[in-house]
């Protein structure tokens, strides 16, 4: 007879449905079938028992073939990396816990690191633009209760964030949104024809690289002044429809995505996106909320927020913290050879960053944390893999509402294998030695 | 543990009547004890200094998500401002709104012992306590807010007390909050489709119930519990021109209620920054806009059972931040600043907005004076407290500052001759230049350890020096007989505290922060009568309408409480 | 006026980060005392004295301070941070932040400059004959006082968030210049003398922006007014103004509401 875990927590996106149900063994070590979640998380857990596993720490050979080495080597290795180094940079923290980041805070104030998170190259421009005008949001349970005018601008939740229509923002039957999807008017916009375009009602396919003038554009209609025939390839018109559509809503939400947020002005479509939203709030009810893809990378700018005063791109070298992307920023500090040794933990650069920078990455002394073989992991000089979180150790993470959630452990780690935490913390008493020593 | 003894301090502890007698005061065992019992101590001369119990702060916005949001889209507060770790200490940031670090270090350095977060959203109550675990040094409670809760409106359209109570009870133990907190009663919720509740006696939309009915309910649940701490309320139409009449309708809600509890507390509603709820007037403009610190104190003056802090404005550029949602996009228009809003699903909302108090400007001066007044016209001031809503009119680090205005009238003179642009409108529109009350020393131990402590039920632990009360002691480098030719001697003094022993540990010594000691977050376990429609209803909200699961919703364990102190409260009949 | 000479000496692997070359600091200093002076890489501190050599000596005040960095100093960054007078001449390219903060005084750049020269800037000159990054004459993060008095003049090309939230001073640029120039403008003057992008006076409150050359696509929100001459920085034009962002807030003086104002030059 399957144990099930309920309430179970699914560590892979922004969206964290918190309602999994996961079917154990009779002796509670294997994962058997999990319920409620999409496919991606699914294969999360599912894929966390592949026989092929990882399970202790490896270290690149001068052939460039992988030999194992113990937790403790991998310990000292990273230590003296981080102490030695004049300016390292400590990224990812996006797909692990808000204790491992905590720990992490810890050590990079020791060593006088820069730390980032995924946001460098995700949300980081929501960040800055949030810096520039605020934000008008909510958590996701206001929309799922009130929402009936619902835009997803630059994002496509059908693929990315599989769960998030069903759970929060179209087909919630919410206390005053009894009809549910019939209670809502769907809009996307999407220079491309995606899965979740094809559900909506209106699709405005704008011109790619011109979000800017068009969100602009409805600014200006939200005021009622004149128009340009056509903006970002939408005639004016269809403008002001949207515009009056919104305004005459009860509570129009704006949710986002990559698509605005590196393309075209980046940090500036989200400004004026959130300009838009305040603008509507002398009319109606109005949100806008990031569609975050890592299911703690909101929690890594939280940690750092309460810590250091910065949600990304911290540079702690100077003892103080500092703050500028475009300075203080991964990309921008690995090209421009402003780093001499690269730490990754709970995100994947080499696959997510320019190949400019993961070529550097591959030049200086380099850590991979991660449970899996990675782009990056191959790229580096030491690989260490650590326990799931979520799946085999448990901790705090925030959702893309900023919603606090505990991940829970369902099973045990491979035997052996350290947490992020764990890892962390030995190489957090090792960095006060070495230093107490110098 | 180290024992100490205090000698030739000038001690001031309204608890036990002492007025600056230079008595010997006494730690052991992490408790005050009696001088006589201490057999080998470290011995601390405090001679020349002022010792009093360590502060008690009951209301500051120091930890939680809205704080954080005001630290992360506030670059600019930190911009050449950051301090590095030395020794102990970690690295600090933040002028208006400090990282917890910072936090912690400010309130040592004013010789403060505990610390009530002064609103936390149920919903990310986890955020909160991962806040205050990481804040070292203080003590701390957070106040879960309940104006707005969608449990509350339905409970109390009907009068249902004992549900709220049961309601609250529970929620008081799934978030490990403190007590009850109530934000622009019935407003915010409002606020979930952009309207708002400005009088006692507006509707709130669907829900079909007044703020009248939810600050009088929330008093009769709290009461029925008899929680430590009293119905602590922010009051509709906070900054509005002309809103001192809704301050007293809302006070006058009080009179009702008597207070029922086992901690000491005499007072059944604490009305928090209540500077802000004591405007006449129709605008801001000098012709028009007035002070009704007086005629609000004096309402309180008349009653027993009511207490309030003053959210003192410090003219500075600051940040705020409230769950009072509406108050801040109309804020944001005033001032077209970036602003911040979240709502929050069945439970609340909040929002934060950069603010400068210009001196420069009449309004700013006036506030600075309204907050001023509310403290130098109350006649009991065991019910009258010290604060600055941090951040809200002011930041945390200016009490001292706070201090020096209210002990001394050469300073306000300053103020009002140098420093603001229309002092003299500030003087006509205000009660402030009638004022010559100096506040003395012991009276600022009442207004700032031993009321606050009495009000929060915590009486029996902080305050005092009084034996069996925790070890929390604070010395100040500040002679009452020869430091009171200058009034910057004061804000010197109680921001650079000598001294700290908290919880029977040293702390600060000789000036410096030298140890971190081990911080307890306080939450209150109220047992009530078992109340299957209670949770039959929360069952059903988190099955339909929160997206949190309700076993997922409960904050508990060592990540988020890793030093707990329970209050429990028997409220079952 | 006296005259320091820094002669770079090595590059640095990583980056210099100089806050301390301004007049302000090494006034009253002798060539030993300057060359002591910290600089900082990573985590590390090292002296000036490291990476250059020092010739003279600092005047009585900043104002009789004049610093000449001869060499490229491209990995240097924070060169005449906050300085309030004096005048710093750098014949070669440098790095970030070049008169950061500045409030007075004057930097000549005879080569490049990288992003956030004149961030927050309130007054002085900063001259650049080269090319100019991005975020010149911007606001530093979250700030919504950016520029606020002081001239900034290039003569190549400057890239993209030129002037964000700009209150006052004036920048100009001889070449063209990237996208987002002027964004939440409420004062100030920006002249681009080459071609411009897009995303020009996005959000504007206020102030004026000219460009010489050619905008590839207009903001929406602004309209077309009339033609006018005018004479700007020296020299006459005719220019069609455009008044905008309509999708902005505006204030008004004497009922008229007051724009910010776009002029194309014919």
């Amino acid at each position: 007879m399957a144990k099930i875990v309920t309430d179970v927590v699914c560590p892979f996106c922004g969206t964290l449905c918190d309602d999994l149900e996961v079917a154990l063994s009779d002796d509670g070590k294997e994962i058997l079938e999990v319920y409620n979640a999409c496919t991606i998380g699914a294969t999360k857990f599912l894929h966390s028992q592949a026989k092929d596993r990882l399970t202790r720490p490896q270290m690149k050979q001068e052939d460039g073939s992988w030999k194992e080495v113990t937790y403790d080597e991998a310990v000292e290795y990273t230590a003296n990396l981080l102490v030695d180094a004049k300016k390292p940079l400590m990224y990812g923290w996006s797909s692990t816990s808000c204790p491992a980041q905590g720990v992490g805070s810890e050590i990079g104030e020791e060593v006088g690191a820069c730390m980032d998170n995924t946001a460098t190259v995700c949300h980081g421009s929501t960040l800055i633009a949030v810096q520039d005008v605020g934000v008008p949001s909510a958590t996701l349970g206001e929309i799922a209760n009130r929402a009936d005018r619902v835009v997803f601008w630059g994002c496509n939740p059908a693929h990315a964030h599989p769960r998030h229509m069903s759970r929060y923002s179209i087909f919630p039957r919410g206390f005053f949104t009894g009809k549910g999807s019939k209670s809502r008017k769907m809009f996307v916009v999407d220079p491309r024809r995606t899965d979740t375009a094809k559900m909506a009602d209106v699709h405005l396919q704008l011109e790619q690289g011109h979000d800017y003038e068009l969100l602009s554009a409805i600014r200006v209609a939200i005021r009622g002044e004149a128009l340009p025939d056509v903006v970002a390839g939408i005639p004016k018109d269809q403008i002001y429809e949207v515009a009056d559509t919104l305004k005459s809503g009860r509570f129009s939400v704006i949710f986002f995505g990559m698509g605005v947020t590196h393309s075209l002005g980046k940090n500036h479509n989200i400004d004026i996106a959130i300009a838009v939203t305040r603008d509507l709030n002398d009319y109606t009810k109005a949100a806008i909320v990031p569609m975050r893809g890592h299911y703690n990378v909101t929690g890594s700018g939280q940690v750092w927020g309460w810590q250091f005063g910065f949600p990304f791109c911290l540079d702690l070298t100077r003892g103080f913290a500092r703050y500028n992307p475009g300075d203080s920023s991964s990309n921008d500090l690995l090209i421009r050879d402003e780093v001499d040794a690269v730490f990754v933990l709970g995100s994947d650069p080499g696959a997510h960053f320019p190949v400019g920078s993961v070529k550097k990455i591959a030049q200086l002394p380099s850590v991979c944390i991660d449970p899996h073989i990675t782009p990056t992991s191959a790229v580096s000089k030491l690989h260490v893999p650590v326990a799931f979180v979520g799946v085999e150790v448990g901790g705090c993470a925030y959702r893309m509402d900023n919603v606090p959630i505990e991940t829970r452990k369902v099973v045990e780690p491979p035997e052996g294998m350290l947490t992020d935490e764990e890892f962390l913390q030995k190489v957090l008493t090792r960095v006060r030695e070495l230093k107490g020593a110098a | 543990m180290t024992e100490y003894l205090i000698k030739n301090g000038f001690v001031y502890d309204p608890i036990l009547g002492i007025n600056g007698d230079k008595v010997d005061v006494a730690v052991k065992d992490g408790k005050m004890v009696d001088a006589g019992d201490v057999a080998k101590p470290t011995i601390i001369d405090a001679a020349g200094m002022t010792v009093m119990a360590a502060g008690v702060d009951v209301h500051a916005h120091v930890a939680g998500p809205k704080v954080n949001v005001g630290r992360n889209f506030r670059p600019e507060d930190k911009l050449f401002r950051g301090v590095a770790g030395t020794g102990k200490k970690r690295m600090e940031g933040g002028f208006s709104v400090p990282t917890v670090l910072r936090t912690a270090y400010l309130y040592a350095r004013m010789g403060f012992g505990f610390s009530m977060e002064a609103a936390m959203p149920p919903l990310y109550a986890r955020h909160t306590h991962e806040e205050i675990r990481d804040t070292p040094i203080i003590d701390q409670g957070a106040l879960p807010v309940f104006g707005n809760n969608w449990f509350v409106l339905e409970y109390l359209k009907e009068n249902e007390v004992e549900n709220t109570a049961a309601y609250i009870a529970w929620l008081l133990n799934q978030t490990k909050g403190f007590g009850v907190k109530c934000v622009n009663p019935g407003g915010t919720e409002s606020w979930g489709w952009g309207m708002n509740c400005e009088t006692v006696d507006d509707v709130v939309p669907y829900f079909d119930v007044t703020p009248r009915q939810i600050v009088s309910g929330l008093i009769a649940a709290d009461e029925y519990l008899g929680l430590p701490h009293c119905m602590h309320v922010h009051g509709n139409s906070l900054g509005e021109p002309g809103n001192y009449e809704i301050t007293l309708d809302t006070l006058k809600i009080a009179e009702d209620y008597k207070p029922n509890n086992d901690f000491g507390r005499e007072v059944v509603l604490h009305n928090t920054h209540l500077q802000f709820h004591c405007y006449g007037g129709e605008s801001y403009a000098s012709k028009s806009f007035e002070s009704k610190s007086k005629e609000v104190v004096e309402y309180v003056n008349s009653v027993d059972n009511i207490s309030y802090d003053l959210g003192v404005v410090t003219l500075d550029e600051t940040t705020t931040m409230t769950a009072d949602g509406p108050f801040e996009h109309h804020l944001s228009h005033m001032n077209n600043l970036k602003w911040a809003n979240t709502d929050v699903e069945l439970e609340t909302g909040s929002g934060i907005v950069p603010f400068i108090y210009n001196p420069k400007t009449f309004i700013a001066g006036a506030q600075w004076a309204v907050g001023l007044e509310c403290g130098l016209f109350i006649k009991d001031p065991m019910r009258a407290y010290i604060t600055t809503d941090a951040p809200n009119a002011g930041p945390l680090c200016r009490y001292p500052r706070v201090y020096k205005w209210l002990m001394s009238v050469k300073a306000r003179d300053d103020m009002l001759d140098n420093t603001l642009k229309y002092g003299d409108k500030v003087r006509e529109r205000c009660y402030i230049g009638e004022l010559d009350r100096e506040i003395s020393l012991y009276e600022l131990a009442m207004m700032t350890r031993a009321g606050p402590a009495k009000t929060l039920g915590l009486g029996h632990m902080f305050g005092s020096l009084k034996p069996g009360l925790e070890g929390d002691v604070a010395i100040y480098p500040y002679n009452p007989e020869t430091d009171t030719d200058d009034p910057e001697k004061i804000e010197y003094a109680f921001g650079n505290s000598a001294y700290l022993i908290k919880g029977g540990r040293m702390i600060v010594k000789e000036g410096e922060i030298v140890d971190m000691g081990n911080k307890r977050t306080f939450w209150v376990d109220a047992k009530v009568n078992e109340n299957p429609m209670v949770e039959r209803d929360i069952a059903e909200k988190f099955r339909r309408y929160y997206t949190v699961t309700q076993n997922n919703y409960t904050v508990e364990g060592p990540h988020y409480v890793p030093n707990p102190y329970v209050i429990e409260v028997d409220a079952t009949r | 006026m006296a005259k320091v000479t820094l002669t770079p000496t090595q590059t640095p692997t990583l980056f210099l980060e100089a806050e301390n070359i301004t007049p302000d600091v090494f006034a009253g200093k002798s060539a030993a005392e300057i060359a002591a002076l910290h600089a900082f890489i990573g985590k590390t501190t090292v002296t000036l004295g490291e990476y250059f050599t020092i010739e003279g000596a600092g005047g009585e005040t900043a104002a009789d301070t004049t610093i000449v960095i001869n060499g490229d100093v491209s990995r240097v960054k924070y060169i005449g941070m906050k300085m309030t007078a004096g005048e710093v001449i750098v014949n070669g390219s440098a790095d970030m932040y070049v008169g950061g903060w500045m409030s007075g005084g004057k930097i000549t750049v005879n080569g490049d400059i990288d992003a956030f020269a004149g961030l927050g800037m309130t007054g002085g000159e900063l001259i650049v004959n080269g090319n100019a990054g991005n975020y010149l004459g911007a606001a530093y993060r979250g700030d919504w006082r950016g520029m606020q008095g002081g001239e900034i003049r290039v003569s190549g090309n400057a890239g993209s968030d030129v002037g964000t939230f700009m209150r006052g001073g004036t920048i100009i640029v001889g070449g063209n210049i990237d996208v987002h120039v002027g964004t939440h403008m409420e004062g100030g003057t920006i002249i681009v003398k080459g071609d411009a992008k897009t995303r020009v006076g996005g959000q504007m409150v206020k102030g004026t922006i000219y460009v010489y050359g050619d905008i590839d696509v207009m903001m929406p929100g602004f309209q077309y007014r009339n033609d006018v001459d005018l004479e700007v920085d020296g020299e006459e034009g005719h220019f069609a103004l455009y008044e905008g962002d309509m999708g902005e807030r505006h204030s008004k003086r004497k009922g008229e509401v007051i724009y910010g104002q776009l002029y194309m030059k014919y």
